[in-house]
Order: structure tokens, then sequence, then C-alpha cells
């Protein structure tokens, strides 16, 4: 069999959590509020989304749960952030550390537990076309759900009131607080939806792509979605396009593997951070691309006197 | 009433306080936690903070983990100091221990008089070279230092996974992924009898003092501090952010790799898959805790590897998962910059008496 098509399907797979986990940040970052706890919220949602379908069998509730929790804990950040005016880079970091050390702790009892993966949806028809088939019509519900997600969060930066709203906290949190926009609300919400995303981020890593619980297994995904949001220029559709190119860049080692090329894995395995920094250079080497995208209020506290 | 006034001026006594606030509300919080996990707190506390530390041993190790604590945590104060954000000490040290490891292999037996003072040297070099790295991205191509700095950490780590599993595997180690067994010169003396303490922590402690000079007493040091402070002013000034992120940059590195070459020449003693429990990350935490001023993290790498002691002996003598270290150290952190609010900050008591909210008047009506 032609090994490009499975090649394909896998890397969409792989760059599905990158997308829900990107998307989310996306959101927060426009808000003008840089979360760097990412990987700590997805390794929460992995552990919490994994207990919740062990418990209950129900990969709906397993996914609940871990958007739930993700958002729990996007609440500690905003209120220390937001509330409390605490440093965001500090406190991200913080989240990450905090992240890590509860889903390990938690999940002590879980590692290793097998679980069956969340099926892949069958069309009746569709699935069985060759190559487009498989390409197209064979994932799970949650790669169609990513999709609409985008599609969401692209008509709400761009085309919606709420998204313009959001967009102006993000610029000049100064000037909509004047006209008698909530910089706090609107701050608030966006990071606790950037929270509920990054936990279904992390459950896909445990429901679907492994499908167990191991301890840190986001190995870094939350902070390649982070690279993400810098790579897309904080576009949404951009953002999708490099998650779908980093999951590519995941799966290389599958081809590398069919094509028997002598390369030890553990250099497979480091592509994907490799690709990270390389791409940051290539789009933060002009200082404008960066100047003229970034949220210009990106991570500076804001507190009205008035 | 109770509202949020912005001091006049910071509260020394609160930047000094706040990591006590920190702390104590963390053993509260644990308290708690082990309240409902249904041990019994006051035995938890004992064999988490008390256990570790009553006999000479227990000393030894906590000045053993002291070490690459105290070290990742100078350098990133330093850094962090300057808003030069290097989270990934924890690549630096692996990059030192790489270095500083490989050259001891390379020595193998020898009893050279040269061995430890180049692989202390190798370790320093691997450690800078790898921190050389985000340093000239962020100051050639604008990339910002923090992601660069942790992708290099899963890079190294791989990086010393392909060795010890690879060209540098020990082939009667019973298929181990670890190398050779250092040789006695390439091994780290004891500094206290007994314990298993070497003379890391006398480097970690000197180091610390030399920090404290360079931050107080050079021009450099300044300059750093005043491009954290008030960056435009530092511009104003014309001091040279390139030159500011390069110093911190090398300088976190350097002493991150020292921690590394410390660790695998010293308790170690080879080279092997996990040579840290994250040490390189808690030191963030690390300097948070020391207020980012050298003396001060000197305080936050003891409390930081009495948690890791007061996990592991949590791990043996409760069955509580190791994990709880980490738990901990994050809750520390929020905690720490929770209360560090209230240096700038105070809570005033507002009286609001009924009937003083301003309402709209007669006149405003008429006039709309």
């Amino acid at each position: 069999m032609n090994p490009i098509v499975p090649m394909i399907a896998s890397s969409v797979v792989a760059a599905t959590p990158l997308i829900y986990a990107a998307l989310g940040e996306t959101i927060t970052e426009k808000a003008g509020v840089l979360n760097l706890g990412i990987e700590g919220m997805m390794l929460v949602g992995a552990v919490a989304g994994f207990a919740a379908t062990l418990a209950t069998g129900s990969d709906l509730l397993g996914f609940t749960a871990a958007a739930a929790a993700g958002l729990a804990l996007s609440l500690v950040f905003g209120f220390l952030t937001l509330s409390m005016q605490t440093n965001q880079v500090a406190t991200g970091l913080a989240l990450t550390l905090f992240g890590v050390g509860l889903s390990a702790f938690v999940g002590h009892d879980l590692a290793g537990v097998p679980l069956s993966a969340l099926p892949p949806i069958d069309l009746p028809v569709l699935t069985q076309i060759p190559i487009v088939g498989p390409l197209l019509f064979h994932y799970d519900i949650m790669v169609y759900l990513s999709l609409v997600l985008f599609a969401a969060v692209q008509w709400f930066v761009s085309k919606s009131h709420a998204g313009l709203t959001m967009r102006a906290v993000g610029e000049s949190p100064g000037v909509a607080h004047a006209i008698g926009k909530s910089v706090l609300t609107t701050r608030y919400l966006a990071v606790m939806f950037g929270g509920a995303t990054a936990g279904i981020a992390g459950a896909y890593l445990s429901l679907v792509q492994t499908p167990m619980w191991v301890e840190g297994m986001s190995a870094g995904k939350g902070w390649i979605a982070l690279a993400l949001v810098v790579f897309g220029t904080w576009k949404p559709a951009r953002v999708v396009l490099g998650a779908y190119l980093f999951g590519g860049v995941t799966q290389f080692q599958l081809f590398a593997q069919g094509f028997n090329l002598p390369i030890p894995t553990e250099f497979l395995s480091m592509l994907p951070y490799a690709a990270t920094v390389v791409v940051l250079v290539i789009i933060c080497r002009d200082p404008k691309t960066i100047l003229l995208n970034q949220p210009a209020s990106l991570g500076r506290s804001f507190h009205s006197t008035a | 009433m109770l509202r949020l006034e912005r001091r006049a001026s910071p509260s020394a006594v609160m930047r000094i306080a706040s990591p006590m606030v920190a702390a104590l509300a963390m053993i509260v919080t644990g308290f708690l936690l082990f309240t409902a996990l249904g041990k019994d707190p006051i035995e938890a506390f004992y064999v988490f903070f008390v256990k570790p530390l009553s006999s000479t041993y227990g000393i030894g190790e906590l000045l053993l983990k002291t070490t690459p604590l105290l070290l990742c945590g100078l350098g990133l104060a330093l850094g962090f100091r300057a808003n030069v954000w290097n989270i990934g000490a924890e690549g630096q040290l692996t990059m030192g221990a790489i270095a500083g490891g490989g050259l001891a292999l390379w020595f193998g037996d020898s009893e050279s008089a040269w061995a430890m003072p180049l692989m202390l040297l190798f370790g320093v070099l691997g450690g800078m070279a790898w921190a050389a790295i985000p340093a000239f991205l962020r100051t050639r191509f604008n990339t910002n230092e923090i992601l660069v700095t942790l992708m290099l950490v899963y890079i190294a780590q791989l990086a010393l996974s392909w060795l010890v599993h690879g060209p540098w595997r020990d082939p009667e180690g019973h298929n181990f992924p670890q190398s050779h067994g250092f040789g006695d010169a390439e091994t780290m003396e004891i500094l206290i009898e007994g314990t298993r303490t070497t003379w890391g922590i006398v480097y970690a402690v000197v180091l610390a003092l030399a920090a404290w000079i360079f931050s107080q007493n050079t021009y450099a040091g300044f300059r750093m501090l005043v491009a954290g402070l008030a960056p435009a002013a530092a511009a104003y000034a014309g001091f040279s952010e390139k030159r500011n992120i390069w110093i911190a940059l090398l300088i976190s590195g350097a002493t991150a790799g020292l921690a590394g070459i410390c660790e695998v020449a010293g308790p170690i003693g080879r080279l092997q898959q996990e040579i840290s429990p994250g040490y390189g990350f808690a030191a963030i935490i690390v300097a948070w805790i020391g207020r980012l001023h050298p003396i001060g993290v000197v305080f936050g790498a003891l409390l930081m590897s009495l948690l890791y002691l007061g996990g592991e002996s949590a791990q043996m003598g409760m069955s509580l998962p190791s994990a709880i270290t980490g738990l901990f150290q994050g809750l520390l952190l929020f905690y720490l910059l929770a209360a560090d609010l209230f240096i700038t900050f105070r809570l005033k008591r507002v009286v609001v008496a009924d009937g003083t909210e301003p309402k709209p008047t007669a006149a405003v009506k008429r006039a709309a």
C-alpha cells in the first residue's frame, strides 16, 4: 500500500491536539494575556479526561472533564494575573510546573492502565473510497470538531462584535476600558477558553492518540502550541496550517522507517523541537512581522484606577 | 469593605516576608491535602520536613541536592533580573553533563590530576555553548528565548539518550542505557565524611558570593539591573540590550553546565538517561523565592532541596507518590506570586456608608 496516505492520516491525528491548544492560546493572546501554562493545563486535562473515561466509559464525559479541569487551572492563572496583577510569564511558568506536578500526583495509580481509543467514525460509502476515504473520512470525531472549532474561532475573531471587543482589549486595554468595555471580564473569558481547549488537547493525547496515561505525556506539545501562535502570527488559519505542518514533522519517523533511513530514533524525535526553533527564527527574523501582528498589550497587566 | 490600593513605595518588609507567607500557605495546604488523603497531617509534616534532616546523612543529602538547585538558580536569577527568560537550565545542565562526562569517559581510569579541573571546565563550556544558541537567536533574529531555551531542553535530553543508548553505552552494563562508571580521578571528592556531599556545594556557595559582588559592585551588574527594572531608561542610557542578553544567558548556561557535571561526576558517577529530576525547572522557583538575589537564592535552594527530600521521604515512609514534590513546588510559586502583590499594593479598609452611592439627580434627568 502507498505509505503516503497513512502518513498524512497520522499527521492529521498528531496535529489535532496542537490545533485545540494553539487556537485556545490564540484567543487568550488576542485579549492581551500570555499564558505559558498550556503544557500544565494539557497534562491535567489528559489525566482528568483519562480518569473520567476510565470511570464512566464515556468519551464525552472524558473530554468534558478534561475541559473543566483545564478551565479550572486557567481560572487560577486568571485570578493571579488579572485580579492579583502578577507577572504573566512567571505565573504561566508556575502553572506549568504545578500542572506537571498535579497530573503526576493524581495520575500515579492510573499509569499504564489500558483504555480503548476513541474509534474513528465509519461512514458507509465515503470511507471505502480509495485514498480519499482514509484521507478525509476516517478520523475520530474530535478531528472534525477541531475544524469546527477553527471555523468558530475564525468567525469570532474577524466577524463578531464580541471578537472585536476582545481584539480592542488586547491592542489597547486603556481605550477599551475608556469606552466602557470590561477589560477584566473579556480577559477572564479568553483565558478560560484557552484553558478549556488546552484541557481537551490533553485529553486527545490520553484518550485517542496514545491511549493511556503516562507521566509528562504531552512532551512539550503545549510549548509547541505556543510557538505555533507566533508562527501563525496570531491568525487562526495560519495557526491551523502550522499545526498540520508540525503534525507532519512529528510523523516523519514513520516515513523514515518506511524507507529504512539509517538515522537513530533520538534524532528523529528531535525534529519537532528543532523545527520549532527554526520556524520561530524565520517568523521573528523581521521585527516588523511581530510588531504588526502581536497584540500590543500582550503580557502586560492592566489595572484600572477608576 | 477591603480595597486594594497602590503603596506609595514598594514595601521592603513584604519583599522579605512574602516567601515566608508563601511557605506557610503551602504548609497549610499540605495539611489540608494530607487530611483529605486520610493521612495524619502532623506525621506527614514530620516525615516531610523534619525526618530528612534528623541525621548527618540527611543533612548531607540536603546539601547535595541544594548544589544543582543553587547553581542553576543563581544564573537564572541574574537573567530574570535583566528580563532575560532562560527557562531551559535543565537543557544546559544536561549539556554540561554530556560535555564534562564525555571528557571523563575519554580520560577513562587515568589518574591524571588534570582530569577533574578539565571536566568542570568542559561542563561549564557545554552549558555555555547550549545557552549561546538562544542568545544568538535572540540578539540576531529577535527570537523569543523562552521557547528556544525550552525546546533545547528536549533536544539535549534526546542527545544524552542517544549517547547512552549508542556510542557511549557500557558494553558490560547489562544493556542498561548508561556509560562506564567514571574512574576515581574523575569522581568528585566527598566533602563531609559519612555523606554523599561533594565539593560542588562549596563551588556553588562561592559562586553565590561572586554573583552578589557582581550584581552589587560591578557596572555590568548595574546595567543588567536597570535593563530589568526600567528598559526604557537602560536604552536611553545607552546600555546595550544585546550585551545584557549575552551575559545573562552565558552566565546562566555556565552555572547550569557546572551543575550538570557536578551531578554526573558526583552522586551519579556515570552518564545515564536520567540525570536530573527537574532541577533546572525547580531552579526557576528557587530564583523567584530568593527574590532574584544571590543570597536569597541560597535559601530558596535549601527550601526546594528540602521539598525534594521530603517527597522522597514521604514516598518511603507514607507510600505517597514522590510527584507530590512537584505539586508543592508549583503551589509554592503560586502563593509566592500572589503574596508579592502586597509588595506594591496594600489592602485598605473602605467604609461605605449607606446612601452615599451617587445617584442620578433630577438635574441630570432634566438635562437628558
